[in-house]
């Protein structure tokens, strides 16, 4: 239960990047999240909508692009994606793999809507 | 509508100060390990033991994380060793911020080996670095030896496993030698240390591990 605290992360990133009197526009934060990355998408989205309620980014949705794990077998080179925690080669039974995707725990893009332009 | 790009990782923050941490560390020539495991596994527990075993061998300094109470390091202190207690509050996890303030507050002049004892959960320390030079796993028997398939995560980044309380197995269903199989499947590079913090069976050889890699800093 620490998506309470990538949820701040979150937040954070899109403050460093979003100005605050544009906070409001902001329509989507994407961010893409590995099967290993100790994270639960539901709880996460939970944890946004939570923390964003009252504030100026209370409309803006989560969008959780889930990344699955992905090998390499070091020893035939073979690639492959597994959903069950094996990471033994499937080919040659190799159990020196590295692991290609998965991990991932990151703010991709955030989108936001077009404001009129005010007159100044 | 527009686009901002960011790609920018959650915890790059944590990353950095872990990093931080880490340099501090290298600086004193402290061996910082992170022991992790589920709540009730025996870590403090693995952690007197070597406090014992590591008399006369090494300095050592302990950073205990947990959510209430100072209890462990007050286990700990026993040993005459300086321990540095966090108290996260609630929070499931030790922090690399956490552990910033904590070896603020502690002595390293001298200290060869720094225990971190995170808080006990299989999740959510897997994912945040606190600068240590190993995660190490500590599962024990009455766990069942299909917990490395359940948290995998973990497995994945540590560097030794430590299966504990093997004096119980004649009592259990768990099968140590699957317990290791489903470990090193995930994770084949593990190390795997057997250990009874009762009868005191594998702690050498645990702690002699230990000793070789500080001497190869």
């Amino acid at each position: 239960m620490h998506e309470l605290s990538i949820a701040s992360g979150i937040l954070e990133i899109v403050g460093d990047y979003v100005p605050a009197d544009q906070r409001s526009a902001v329509k989507a934060v994407h961010v893409r999240v590995g099967a290993l990355s100790g994270v639960v998408a539901e709880s996460l989205e939970f944890s946004f909508a939570a923390i964003t309620a009252g504030t100026p980014l209370q409309h803006a949705a989560l969008v959780i692009h889930r990344v699955p794990v992905r090998i390499r077998c070091n020893g035939c080179q073979h690639e492959f994606e597994t959903d069950v925690p094996l990471f033994l080669c499937p080919k040659c039974e190799s159990g020196e793999t590295v692991m290609l995707t998965g991990n991932e725990l990151q703010v991709v893009e955030i989108e936001l809507e077009d404001q009129p332009a005010e007159a100044s | 509508m527009s686009i901002v790009t960011v790609e920018r990782k959650v915890l790059a923050k944590n990353d950095e100060i872990a990093a931080q941490n880490r340099t501090l560390l290298a600086r004193h020539g402290a061996f910082a390990v992170n022991l992790v495991s589920s709540p009730g596994s025996g870590k403090t527990s693995i952690l007197e033991r070597t406090l014992e075993f590591m008399k006369g061998k090494a300095t050592v300094a302990v950073i205990e994380g947990d959510v209430q109470t100072d209890l462990d390091a007050q286990r700990v202190a026993k040993f005459g060793v300086p321990v540095v207690q966090i108290v996260t509050n609630g929070a499931c996890h030790l922090e690399a911020k956490l552990v910033q303030d904590a070896l603020e507050r502690l002595n390293l002049n001298g200290v060869r080996l720094l225990f971190i004892e995170n808080v006990g959960n299989l999740v959510c320390p897997s994912a945040y670095d606190l600068g240590e030079a190993m995660k190490v796993v500590v599962v024990s028997t009455t766990e069942g030896d299909d917990k490395p398939l359940k948290y995998p995560a973990m497995f994945r980044v540590a560097s030794a496993l430590i299966i504990n309380k093997i004096d119980l197995l004649p009592y259990l269903t768990c099968d140590v030698e699957t317990l290791k199989r489903n470990a090193l499947s995930i994770n084949p590079a593990l190390k795997v240390f057997l250990t009874s913090c009762t009868s005191g069976e594998g702690i050498a050889g645990w702690g002699e591990w230990l000793l070789q890699h500080l001497s190869k800093g």
